[in-house]
């Protein structure tokens, strides 16, 4: 499923609203989900899972091609922990 | 700083802000689509939301894993499980805002 599928299957399920607003709802939330991670905060939901970020420290790395050494800076990394119902969802037979 | 949680209420708020819907709808809406993502994953469907990033549902094979207190033997049976791939553009959202300032 991609974004224009999730928007149109909701828009189906509520016809009194439009496609667009649909979209609006979407993107507001992954906006969200964004921003939050970018401020340092963690996003929790709950029987669905949990958005964190990680920090990774600078390092020596290597240019794979060349051998050549070269710094890599520290940075953040977004994370996803799956939640228990959803991790017990996607192991329960098949409804 | 690091330390607050976001939750749905938050996410229905935003909506509300932005959509103009009431807030009861802007939170049924926000409950709708975790509802479809999860259960598009749940039958086993990759979803791929773009500029965010994708859920991908990935088959585990059986191995044997050790209880960690006792050194006991335990086989992990065969299971599904989901990973999330951030997106280059949310990564870079996500560096972009902390460089300069240390957490």
């Amino acid at each position: 499923m991609i974004k224009s599928e999730l928007v149109q299957k909701i828009a189906e399920a509520n016809p009194h609203l439009y496609q667009r607003d649909v979209e609006h709802i979407v993107d507001a939330m992954l906006d969200e989900i964004t921003g939050a991670l970018a401020r340092g905060d963690r996003v929790e939901l709950r029987g669905f899972g949990a958005f964190s970020t990680k920090a990774r420290p600078a390092r020596l790395g290597r240019n794979p091609r060349t051998g050549a050494q070269v710094k890599v800076a520290e940075k953040v990394v977004p994370y996803f922990k799956t939640g228990k119902e959803m991790r017990e969802r996607l192991n329960r037979p098949r409804r | 700083m690091a330390g607050r949680t976001v939750t749905r209420a938050d996410l229905s708020e935003v909506v509300y802000q932005k959509v103009g819907l009431s807030r009861t709808e802007s939170a049924s809406l926000v409950e709708l689509v975790l509802r479809e993502l999860a259960d598009s994953l749940a039958r086993g469907e990759n979803v791929k939301l773009s500029s965010f990033g994708s859920f991908v549902v990935r088959q585990k094979g059986r191995r044997i894993g050790r209880n960690p207190k006792t050194g006991e033997e335990v086989p992990i049976e065969p299971r599904r499980v989901m990973v999330f791939k951030p997106s280059n553009i949310l990564k870079s959202r996500i560096n972009d805002r902390h460089d300069g300032k240390k957490r």
